[in-house]
């Protein structure tokens, strides 16, 4: 490891990039252990041999294959696409409680989709994605003119406020159609407690590569993030040019929240809590918390849904349970810890 | 000479002008202070000078061009600015804090280097932060914050600093020390420097070239010992004041009057 590649490096040895292979064998290691657990036990030799040589013939190499390979493959996409999408949000917002759900993202997405099946009867899931995303943006879009109107404008604090208005409003909308529609709420309830079980995995074909480009690009804008939370003056003086910065984070944190509502439902606190976890090993630089960030909730978001797998065979509880489940008292601890 | 000059500038918000018609030279190597009421637009001023604020009419030039059609990037490496108010993110090292000035210039391709190392270092020391490096910016005293400030703007490198107010709610003497620090950078470094002030005595002490704004626009720039007089603070500020001469170091400052002064000047 380089010792100038970051100015602490020579205080916090794991701020560099130093802390990278050791999160990717964790998640390698979470990545073969989701494929090989299950109603049917798979040896870890047998998943390895079904990656690298897959044998159509051997059963187990189908089960892997054709089951169990999308559904990892969705949860790292997932897990590190809300993540960084949270740590992204919380840097531009200077609000430690800031999530993909604070702006109105993940309701306006999921608010969307269920228009569209209930009012408009679209049912094809190969438009999720895209009405995810123009529900994400125009729930930014809404967010972002009402704290405009508000006196003193779109501060971090009115946009907060508004976002949870909105929010809340819309969920709202959402109860009431699942009231008066009874195929909607059939077809949607499983969907809108987050879930990686039973998705389509040709929908990843659809998103996985603007997903892609959001992830890098987000990863590429973070060494800013950092001077545009010290506030606007002190970014432009030192030549960022804080509308455009603003925009093409927005433009980041919608397809990267969008995307993963489209995928498995509204997963919530991930986006929340592992930025904060990051940040107890790689401080409060938001250049290190972005990156860091992404490769912990890709492997966060695996071994829970390890555990939605096998908690109590032969069912499976949703993903999204079991995140609020770890989440929400993780995030009391870390809330607690911060005002001690 | 002046790198920094301002031509014929009007200048505000929305549908206000708070600047009107405003020239102003920064003499290079020397320290250029603003001084004026509440609301006289020596903020605006300083904002439209470092090309946060574009102005309605005029044109500010940074070395002889427009400096709000130049690439914001090249300005940034030749004019650092200090606003008011900055916010230090919540964890944030002091080295980190400061380390922050080199990064929008740095790409995938120009990583972290060790011009980039010795100048973060190098703006610590002259700083005096060099100590408290590796704490958090929220766990130190006002003026240890203040000082982590400058050092960012010094941590840029840059020929022309720009500060707003940087000696706001801090005890007097490390307003000294601050003041001290940021002279020294002129008159030893040859930087220039524009700065915005409350405190009357400590602007008439330490600048070379003092302007004295009201209503958005500039009364009177000069030497100190040439404008600051007591008829100046009356007119500008409607302020009652004595203007004396310190003996120990001959510089100027300024007595308000008392009301007890007024009444026993009124009674006799």
């Amino acid at each position: 490891m380089n010792q100038v590649a970051t100015p602490a490096a020579t205080q916090h040895p794991v701020r560099a990039w130093s802390g990278v292979p050791v999160l990717l064998a964790v998640l390698a290691g979470a990545f073969l252990l989701h494929i090989a657990v299950g109603a049917k036990q798979l040896p870890i030799g047998t998943v390895f041999e079904a990656l690298v040589s897959f044998d159509e013939t051997v059963f187990d190499h189908v089960i892997v294959q054709n089951l169990r390979l999308p559904r990892a493959v969705l949860a790292i996409v997932v897990g590190a696409c809300l993540s960084l999408a949270g740590a992204l949000m919380q840097g531009v917002t200077r609000n430690p409680l800031a999530d993909p759900g604070l702006l109105g993202l993940t309701t306006g997405a999921a608010f969307a989709v269920v228009i569209a099946h209930s009012v408009f009867g679209f049912t094809s899931m190969a438009f999720t994605p895209w009405i995810a995303m123009s529900g994400a943006l125009g729930a930014a879009v809404i967010v972002f003119f009402i704290s405009r109107m508000v006196p003193g404008g779109a501060t971090p604090l009115s946009m907060t406020l508004a976002g949870a208005a909105v929010s809340a409003f819309l969920g709202t909308i959402i109860s009431v159609i699942h009231l008066l529609n009874q195929d909607t709420f059939e077809n949607l309830r499983v969907w809108l407690t987050g879930t990686l079980a039973g998705r389509d995995i040709t929908l990843l074909w659809y998103v996985g590569p603007w997903m892609l480009i959001a992830l890098i690009g987000g990863i590429l804008l973070a060494p800013r993030v950092t001077v545009l939370a010290m506030g606007d003056e002190v970014a432009q003086g030192l030549g960022v040019k804080t509308g455009m910065l603003k925009a093409q984070l927005l433009a980041v944190v919608v397809v990267l929240s969008a995307g993963s509502v489209a995928l498995a439902g509204p997963l919530g606190f991930i986006g929340l809590v592992i930025p904060h976890v990051v940040r107890l090993y790689v401080g409060s630089d938001y250049r290190w918390i972005v990156p860091y960030a992404a490769l912990t909730g890709a492997a966060y978001l695996v071994s829970v849904d390890i555990v939605a797998r096998v908690a109590i065979p032969p069912r499976e509880i949703s993903t999204g349970i079991i995140t609020a489940l770890i989440g929400a008292p993780l995030f009391v601890h870390l809330v607690r810890r911060r005002t001690r | 000479m002046s790198r920094l000059e301002a031509l014929q500038i009007h200048a505000g918000y929305a549908e206000t002008t708070i600047l009107k018609s405003v020239d102003l030279t920064t003499p290079d190597g020397q320290v250029t202070i603003l001084i004026g009421p509440n609301g006289c637009g020596k903020s605006t001023l300083l904002k439209t000078m470092a090309r946060i604020l574009p102005p309605s009419r005029g044109h500010v030039l940074l070395d002889g061009k427009d400096i709000h059609t130049l690439n914001t990037k090249s300005v940034a490496a030749r004019l650092g600015l200090l606003p008011q108010g900055p916010i230090a993110p919540e964890g944030l090292t002091v080295r980190e804090l400061v380390a922050q000035v080199r990064y929008p210039h740095q790409s995938l391709l120009r990583q972290w280097t060790q011009a980039d190392e010795d100048a973060v270092n190098g703006a610590m020391a002259t700083a005096g932060i060099t100590d408290f490096a590796d704490r958090s910016v929220d766990t130190l005293s006002g003026g240890q914050r203040q000082r982590c400030w400058v050092a960012m703007v010094l941590a840029q490198e840059t020929e022309l600093i720009l500060l707003d107010e940087p000696t706001t709610f801090l005890d007097h003497k490390v307003q000294v020390d601050l003041m001290n620090l940021l002279t020294g950078l002129a008159h030893e470094r040859g930087r220039t420097l524009v700065i915005v002030l409350h405190e009357l005595s400590l602007a008439a002490a330490y600048a070379d070239h003092l302007v004295m704004m009201k209503d958005g626009q500039i009364v009177a720039a000069g030497a100190p010992d040439d404008i600051f007089t007591a008829e100046r603070l009356k007119h500008v500020f409607d302020l009652d004041a004595s203007v004396l001469r310190d003996p120990a170091t001959g510089r100027l400052v300024c007595v308000p009057f008392t009301a007890r002064h007024r009444v026993s000047e009124a009674a006799q």
